[in-house]
C-alpha cells in the first residue's frame, strides 16, 4: 500500500487580483441599462408622475425625497444614475480574430498617448515644411500673435479621459511641452483646428465690480445702499446726499447705540477718508455680532455705498485703503484634545 | 492551402528580393560607415572590411548578402500574416519607423520599452494576446548605448530577431544581423524603404496567390 505523501484537493487557486480591475462585458453593460430604464418607469410609477417625460433632475429630486440622508458628501448619498456615467468607460479588446491589433502602435502598451503624440510631431513637421516652402518663396510669415492669456491647455486629468489611458505626470508635461513648441513656430495658423482640440477657455476672472448708479428719493436727494459684513453682523446702510453728518443706528443715534470711541471712530473713517465728513447722512440697521463687528459691518457698508458717490480713482485708493475687503477673520473652531482653538492643555511633568 | 505555405519555400528568392537594392545604393546611402576604432565591438570584427583614419569601414559584400537573407526572411513572415514589430531607440527616426510600419499595416515599438512587455504580456495587454512573429530592429543600441531589452526578451520568447547591427552593437542574440551604419538619416531611409517594399511585395503576392487558388 502506498503512503500519500502530500494530498491537495484545493485546485491551485489563482491569484484574484492578477487580472486587474474588473471588466465589464458588453452584455452587462446592456442590462443595467435595462434594469435602470425598468426602475425608472417603476420610481415615477411611485411618485405619480408620468413615466414617458420622467428626467434626470425628477430621479434626482425622487431619490432625495425617498432616501433623505444627512451626509455630507454628495458622493456618498443614495443616486441614482445612467449606466454609462456609473461604470467607467473601458478599453474593448483590441485584437481582432487572427489575433493581429488593430492600432500599429499597440505593442507600446500606452497605444494612444504614442499615437498622439507622433500625430502632433508630423503636425510640427507639417508646419516646419510650410515655413520653409514660404521663406523659400520670400513670402511673409504670419505672425497673428495667439491669444495665450485666455486660454489653458487641458489638464492631465482631462487628457487622460479623452484617451481613456493612464498617464504619468512625466508623459503629460512632455506633450504639452511639444504642444507649446507647436504653437511657437510662426506658421502655426495651419494647424489651428488640431491645436484648439487640447486647449480651452479661461473665463475672465477679474469680474469687473459694477458701481451702482446714484439713486434719488422722492425730496430729489441722491442716495446710495450697500451692504457689508464682519465675523457674524450683517450691516446694510444707506447714504444720502446733502447731509448734515448724522448717522442713525437701527433706529438711534449713533452716540447712544456705540458709547465706545472706537466703534465711532470705525464709523467715520470712510467719510473722513474720502474728506466728506458733514456731507452725507447715514441710515443703517445691523443684526448680530458683537460691538466691534457691528462697527466693522457698518463701515464696510458704508464704504460700499459711498462708491456712488465718487470717482474712479478714489475708489481705487479706498480699495487699496482696505475699506472695501471683507474682513475674513471668523472664530476658529475649539479643537478636541486642547483647551481653546490653539490652547493646550496644561502640561504636567508627572 | 498546404500549397500555398510550402510553395515559396523551395524557391531560394521566391520574392526577388536581390532586386530592391545594389551595392551602388547601399555606398550611396553610407551604410558602410562605421563607429571610431575605439568604439569596436570585438563580435563585429569579422563584418569589418577596414579601418580609415580611425573609422571603421564596414564590409558591403557580406552587408549584401546578409541583407539579401533578411529581407527573404521578412517576406516569407509577411507572407504567412506574421506579425512584424520594428524596434528602434533612436529619437531622429523615430517618426519615420513608425510611418513606415503604419504603411506596411504593421507594428512599431519606438518608445521607451516598459519591463515584461514581451515576458510578461498576459498581464501587460490582456490573457489572449498574440506576440510578434519577428522583431526587426532598426538600430541595436539603446539610448544609454547598451544593447536594446528586446533582443533578450526576443531570444527568451523564441522570437526570431531581424537588426542593423553597428560596428559598436553586439551581434550575438540577433538571428538575422546586417552589419550597417545606423546612424545616418540616408541609410535609415534605406532600410525603411527596404522593408516597407519588402512587406508591400509579400503581402500582394499572398493576396494574389489567395484569388489564384479561389478562381481555381
Amino acid at each position: 500500500t502506498l503512503r500519500l505523501i502530500c494530498t491537495t484537493t484545493a485546485v491551485q487557486r489563482k491569484n484574484a487580483g492578477a487580472s486587474g480591475p474588473e471588466k465589464y462585458t458588453e452584455a452587462f453593460i446592456k442590462k443595467q441599462i435595462e434594469e435602470f430604464n425598468l426602475g425608472k418607469r417603476h420610481l415615477a410609477n411611485m411618485m405619480g408622475e408620468d413615466p414617458e417625460t420622467f428626467t434626470q433632475e425628477d430621479i434626482d429630486r425622487a431619490i432625495a425625497y425617498l432616501f433623505p440622508s444627512g451626509l455630507f458628501d454628495k458622493q456618498a448619498r443614495p443616486m441614482m444614475k445612467h449606466p454609462t456615467e456609473v461604470f467607467p468607460e473601458q478599453r474593448k479588446i483590441q485584437w481582432g480574430e487572427d489575433g493581429r491589433p488593430f492600432h500599429f502602435l499597440f505593442y507600446t502598451g500606452k497605444q494612444s498617448y504614442y499615437s498622439l503624440m507622433h500625430e502632433t510631431y508630423e503636425k510640427f513637421l507639417n508646419v516646419q515644411k510650410h515655413q520653409e516652402q514660404m521663406i523659400a518663396q520670400d513670402l511673409p510669415l504670419q505672425k497673428e500673435k495667439r491669444n495665450l492669456a485666455g486660454s489653458r491647455w487641458l489638464t492631465k486629468i482631462e487628457l487622460e479621459e479623452m484617451l481613456i489611458e493612464k498617464l504619468s505626470d512625466d508623459d503629460y508635461s512632455r506633450f504639452i511641452q511639444l504642444l507649446q513648441k507647436l504653437v511657437a513656430l510662426p506658421c502655426a495658423d495651419i494647424e489651428e483646428n488640431y491645436i484648439q482640440k487640447f486647449s480651452k477657455e479661461v473665463p475672465v476672472q477679474l469680474q469687473k465690480v459694477v458701481i451702482e448708479p446714484l439713486q434719488y428719493d422722492e425730496r430729489g436727494v441722491a442716495f446710495s445702499t450697500g451692504e457689508g459684513k464682519r465675523k457674524t453682523a450683517r450691516a446694510t446702510a444707506v447714504v444720502y446726499d446733502n447731509g448734515t453728518g448724522k448717522i442713525t443706528v437701527n433706529g438711534t443715534d449713533m452716540l447712544h447705540y456705540f458709547p465706545v470711541l472706537q466703534d465711532r471712530e470705525q464709523l467715520l473713517f470712510p467719510f473722513q477718508f474720502l474728506g466728506r465728513i458733514g456731507k452725507h447722512d447715514m441710515v443703517c440697521t445691523v443684526s448680530g455680532g458683537g460691538r466691534s463687528a457691528q462697527a466693522g459691518a457698518i463701515r464696510l457698508a458704508s464704504a460700499k455705498a459711498l462708491r456712488s458717490f465718487v470717482t474712479e480713482k478714489e475708489v481705487e485708493f479706498m480699495r487699496q485703503a482696505g475699506l472695501l475687503t471683507v474682513d475674513p477673520r471668523v472664530k476658529e473652531r475649539k479643537k478636541p484634545g486642547q483647551e481653546g482653538p490653539r490652547r493646550k492643555f496644561t502640561w504636567k511633568k508627572r | 492551402d498546404d500549397k500555398l505555405l510550402t510553395e515559396p519555400l523551395s524557391h531560394p528568392d521566391f520574392f526577388s528580393v536581390k532586386e530592391l537594392f545594389t551595392l551602388k545604393d547601399l555606398f550611396d546611402a553610407r551604410v558602410h560607415l562605421g563607429h571610431k576604432k575605439g568604439c569596436r565591438h570585438r563580435f563585429m570584427e569579422p563584418y569589418i572590411f577596414g579601418c580609415r583614419l580611425d573609422q571603421d569601414i564596414i564590409d558591403l559584400d557580406q552587408t549584401m548578402q546578409h541583407l539579401q537573407l533578411a529581407l527573404n526572411f521578412t517576406a516569407h513572415i509577411a507572407y504567412r500574416g506574421g506579425i512584424i514589430l520594428f524596434v528602434s531607440r533612436k529619437r531622429q527616426f523615430c517618426h519615420l519607423i513608425e510611418s513606415t510600419a503604419r504603411a506596411c499595416g504593421e507594428y512599431a515599438h519606438t518608445r521607451y520599452w516598459q519591463g515584461g512587455l514581451l515576458t510578461n504580456a498576459r498581464v501587460h495587454f490582456g490573457p489572449g494576446v498574440r506576440l510578434p512573429d519577428l522583431v526587426v530592429f532598426l538600430s541595436t543600441l539603446n539610448n544609454v548605448f547598451e544593447p536594446h531589452v528586446a533582443i533578450r526578451d526576443a531570444a527568451k520568447m523564441s522570437i526570431p530577431t531581424v537588426g542593423v547591427v553597428d560596428t559598436n552593437c553586439n551581434p550575438c542574440l540577433i538571428t538575422y544581423p546586417i552589419p550597417g551604419n545606423d546612424d545616418s538619416p540616408a541609410a535609415m531611409e534605406l532600410y525603411c524603404k527596404l522593408f516597407r517594399m519588402t512587406i508591400i511585395r509579400a503581402k500582394d503576392k499572398r493576396r494574389q496567390s489567395e484569388a489564384f487558388e479561389e478562381l481555381r
